[in-house]
């Protein structure tokens, strides 16, 4: 590939990233239309209507009509929310109290909270080391200061270090948009990053955080993290996770070649003494791929890595 | 939205039975509490345990941190003359009397007299109605009783209310004659959380379901597959994560936070009202939970509801009622036993509140276990979407099969686009029009075709076997207060996004929402149009929410009514009250969240 053709790459994958909101939200749609609905032919002599707790209507397997419930463009019709108050505001008007409103509900208050989703131990045959990943916002419900950590320290140093600094802005009921600054720390020489990405939660409740970066002198980045919490039970956890990082350019100052970089896939298994408060412990794959995968042998490291790893996610 | 320091976000771990039932001596720790009985007090109700009443018409009301234990750990709470509940007062219709509030909290206070038709600036809403009653401060309530029946009081400040400041009013008609010819009790319902409520409410906000121990499993998954076969299992499953919606998301909170509380106790502490054998008692039911729904019953009785939120109803006989916060309900039984055991089930079937009626104190009654939790059928999500079957009874309803369902009418639903059947406004509009702040972050679900029925008792008491009440057994007695038909027709809609826990009307929160105008004199039609999975217990303060029938005419008078999830019900109002009002959700978390509109009438 040329260098060229990365950039065309790169620049699609941000495009297509960037309007994963909007895929995430028509999709539901798409899923449900089962086009219009035709009482005559549903069968509902088989429901079976006697015999609760079972529901007596199942969610599935039913034709649903033409209908869209989530997402999607508000239609040129849509009622004006503020059809009903005849011009008066909340402290404007009749009856209004003097002075400036007092009555704000939390809906003008901010709040704010930091979790540590991994904060463990792992082990390699290479040897030991600490790794973090945390997230803290702060803010209201569509607006937010986002602060995310990730790092890894092995011989009392820091080795690597991601550190975003964003403005989050809901875009869509489950997506918020992010946009921000990244710093990448660590041994190697540092690294500044414009950062543009989504957060938020695709269908079938995947935990999706994916970024497009632009670096100095040209340098461009895309990073998709993907997660999934499966409860098997009320307390037991499982956590399923993968992690990409594809560069549109070289980078032989962090050991970082062009494409698809380095990639990681984990399966913790937590037990939530609280919801606040989980001890884990679990696997992870570590591996390098492409010119990246090149300059690791080069310098006489592993490629691939499997990890296992002990921590605790709490959040407060 | 200031919080008490004391009360600490401590994580329960206390055994599960103890947490649950909560302490049998649980309460406000007397010994420790500043007030002695209030002069005016006419006694410690011989009928209502516990509880102080006050009578007359000038009334002294002292607001303070008072320390509690319902679980085994001391807490403060905030109470009115030192109890919870508080004092119940008793008031005569046609009285002016006069409320002194004093505020001994080192924040402000408020005081809503929740029901009664009173001028804009008692109301006692912070913001609206006056600028609330600082530290330090004595602010006089002064109105005029219109109106007899059950109601209630309670903080309209920050959480105070979940914290312990509510209380029941009872209105004696002018009319009645002879004094008290039955026995009576006031059940006031409740619900307690030894965590700060506004720490309750920011674990919500990172996860909405966060106090939800009943969420779907693998390990259910695989008892369901192995049960009703793979097929069947994912199915059910299908829409829900597709939509990425819970169908367990029956409340918010749960007894993983909660204590629930009759007349202040605890399960454990079982609240014991007397009766004499063969006697007729009225039961005065008060929901006063800031954020539970009870399913209440009494095994062995028959309830006869007579009234419903203060008004008289048509006597209908049931086994049991679902109310919501604000809600209240009258009821006669005629106890034959020794005792009796009043249970009062969650919606979401984690705990109960439960005491006893009795011939003498120290009896009890066997105590049910709680029915198990369903999920939320099509029927909550969809509304007449889900195969036009809403409209139906379900409980009576295990010989459908070769029911003909092509053939029916759903012209009495409410309609996407274009149904209107005409003949003006004396049926309430069933074309729904979203509102376009509806299609955004705020909101998660849309419900384009609504049931509009009134007959559906609700998740979890459908077909259980007991004749339950629903909002079409209500009828209440004389009809409505003003003849006319409405003039005009409003539609709001109730929405929300629990994955962000933000609740709103039309998809705008409080702060960024615009007064609700009422032209003075007019008689309008509201239509709640519920486009949520939760049922939200709306409130207008002011005046009265005249309930309207499926397809239109007088239901009953409420001040409180329940939607149910994916409904769409009417009512009428008389834009009687000038001023500034509240109007919101009565679940005091949704209301904080923004579930809240002003009401201007001029």
């Amino acid at each position: 590939m040329t260098n060229d053709t990365r950039v065309n790459v790169l620049a699609m994958a941000i495009v297509g990233l960037c309007a994963m909101p909007v895929w995430a939200q028509t999709d539901p749609a798409t899923m449900m239309d089962h086009g219009t609905m035709d009482h005559g032919t549903m069968d509902h002599g088989e429901m079976d209507h006697g015999s609760p707790p079972v529901p007596q209507q199942e969610m599935g397997g039913m034709d649903h009509g033409d209908m869209n419930m989530q997402g999607g463009a508000a239609p040129p019709d849509a009622r004006d929310p503020h059809a009903w108050s005849g011009g008066y505001t909340l402290d404007t008007g009749p009856y209004v109290l003097p002075g400036p409103r007092t009555l704000r509900l939390s809906d003008e208050h901010n709040f704010s909270a930091l979790l540590v989703n991994q904060l463990e131990r792992s082990y390699t045959s290479d040897g030991n080391g600490t790794a973090y990943d945390a997230q803290a916002w702060s803010g209201r419900d569509y607006d937010r200061a986002v602060l995310k950590a990730e790092g890894e320290i092995a011989g009392g140093k820091l080795q690597e270090s991601r550190t975003e600094l964003l403005w989050g802005h809901a875009v869509a009921t489950y997506w918020d948009a992010q946009l921000g600054m990244r710093h990448d720390g660590g041994v190697d020489d540092s690294r500044n990053w414009l950062a543009l990405g989504v957060q938020g939660l695709a269908p079938y409740w995947f935990e999706i955080d994916a970024a497009a970066y632009v670096g100095e002198g040209g340098s461009t980045a895309l990073r998709l993290g993907a997660e999934y919490e499966l409860l098997i039970t009320q307390k037991f956890v499982l956590q399923p996770s993968v992690e990409f990082n594809l560069y549109g350019k070289r980078d032989p100052a962090r050991s970082i070649g062009s494409g698809l970089s380095d990639g990681t896939a984990g399966l913790r298994f937590r037990y939530e003494f609280t919801r606040q408060f989980a001890p884990y412990a679990g696997i992870e794959w570590a591996g390098k791929f492409g010119e990246t995968a090149d300059l690791a042998r080069a310098a006489g490291e592993h490629t691939r890595e499997m990890r296992r790893v002990a921590g605790v996610r709490f959040w407060f | 939205m200031k919080s008490h320091s004391s009360i600490s976000s401590a994580i329960p771990d206390l055994p599960r039975r103890r947490f649950v039932q909560g302490l049998a001596a649980g309460g406000v720790l007397l010994g420790l509490s500043p007030f002695i009985m209030p002069s005016r007090a006419i006694g410690a109700d011989a009928l209502n345990r516990g509880t102080p009443v006050l009578g007359g018409t000038e009334f002294d009301l002292v607001i303070a941190e008072s320390p509690v234990d319902f679980t085994g750990r001391p807490r403060m709470a905030t109470t009115i003359n030192g109890s919870i509940p508080a004092p119940t007062l008793r008031w005569r219709e046609g009285d002016t009397i006069t409320l002194r509030v004093t505020n001994k909290l080192r924040e402000a206070t408020s005081i809503h007299w929740h029901g009664i038709i009173l001028p804009y600036q008692m109301d006692g809403v912070p913001g609206i109605s006056f600028k609330g009653i600082a530290p330090g401060e004595t602010f006089a309530y002064r109105f005029k009783v219109r109106q007899s029946g059950t109601y209630w009081y309670h903080s309209h400040s920050g959480m105070q209310e979940q914290t312990g400041m509510y209380g029941a009013i009872v209105i004696e008609p002018a009319t009645r004659e002879m004094h008290m010819p039955i026995r009576e009790h006031v059940i006031v319902l409740s619900d307690w959380t030894d965590e700060d409520p506004m720490r309750v409410f920011a674990k919500l906000k990172l996860q909405g379901d966060y106090y939800n121990y009943n969420q779907p499993t693998a390990a259910g998954f695989l008892r369901d597959a192995s049960r009703n076969g793979l097929a069947s299992a994912l199915d059910r499953r299908e829409m829900w994560n597709q939509m990425r919606m819970s169908p367990t998301d029956l409340a918010d909170l749960s007894a993983a936070t909660l204590t629930y509380l009759m007349n202040g106790t605890t399960p454990a502490g079982n609240w014991t009202g007397l009766f004499r054998q063969g006697e007729q008692v009225r039961l005065r039911f008060i929901n006063s939970a800031a954020n539970t729904f009870y399913d209440v019953r009494i095994p062995g009785l028959k309830l006869t509801v007579v009234q419903a939120d203060g008004q008289n109803v048509e006597p209908v006989t049931v086994d049991e009622f679902r109310f919501g916060p604000g809600e209240t309900y009258d009821v006669m039984v005629k106890p034959q036993d020794d005792a009796y055991t009043v249970f009062a089930q969650t919606m979401d079937r984690t705990g109960y509140a439960r005491g006893t009626l009795a011939v003498r104190e120290g009896l009890t009654a066997p105590v049910p276990q709680t029915d198990p939790a369903e999920w939320l059928s099509m029927t909550d999500m969809m509304g007449a979407m889900a195969g036009g079957m809403a409209g139906m009874d379900h409980s009576g309803m295990a010989g459908m099969e070769g029911m003909d369902h092509g053939g029916m009418d759903h012209s009495m639903h409410a309609m996407p686009d274009g149904m209107d059947m005409g003949g003006g406004l004396s049926a309430p509009g069933t074309q729904v029009r979203h509102a376009r702040t509806e299609y955004g972050p705020s909101t998660d679900m849309r419900v384009d075709m609504a049931r509009t029925n009134l007959d559906d008792p609700g998740i979890g008491l459908r077909g259980n076997g007991r004749r339950v009440l629903t909002l079409a057994d209500l009828h209440t007695i004389g009809g409505p207060l003003d003849p006319r038909g409405a003039e005009r027709e409003i539609e709001l809609h109730l929405t929300g996004n629990m994955e962000r826990y933000a609740w709103s009307l039309d998809g705008l929160e409080f702060g960024k929402s615009t007064p609700v105008h009422f032209r003075h004199g007019e008689r309008l039609r509201v239509i709640l149009h519920n486009d949520t999975m939760m049922t939200h217990p709306m409130h207008l303060h002011g005046m009265w929410s005249e309930l309207e029938q499926d397809g239109g005419g007088f239901q009953a008078r409420r001040h409180t009514i329940p939607v149910q999830p994916a409904q769409r019900i009417s009512f009428l109002a008389s834009a009687d009250a000038l001023g500034r009002w509240a109007w919101h959700c009565h679940l005091l978390l949704h209301m904080d969240a923004g579930m809240f509109r002003e009401v201007v009438v001029t």
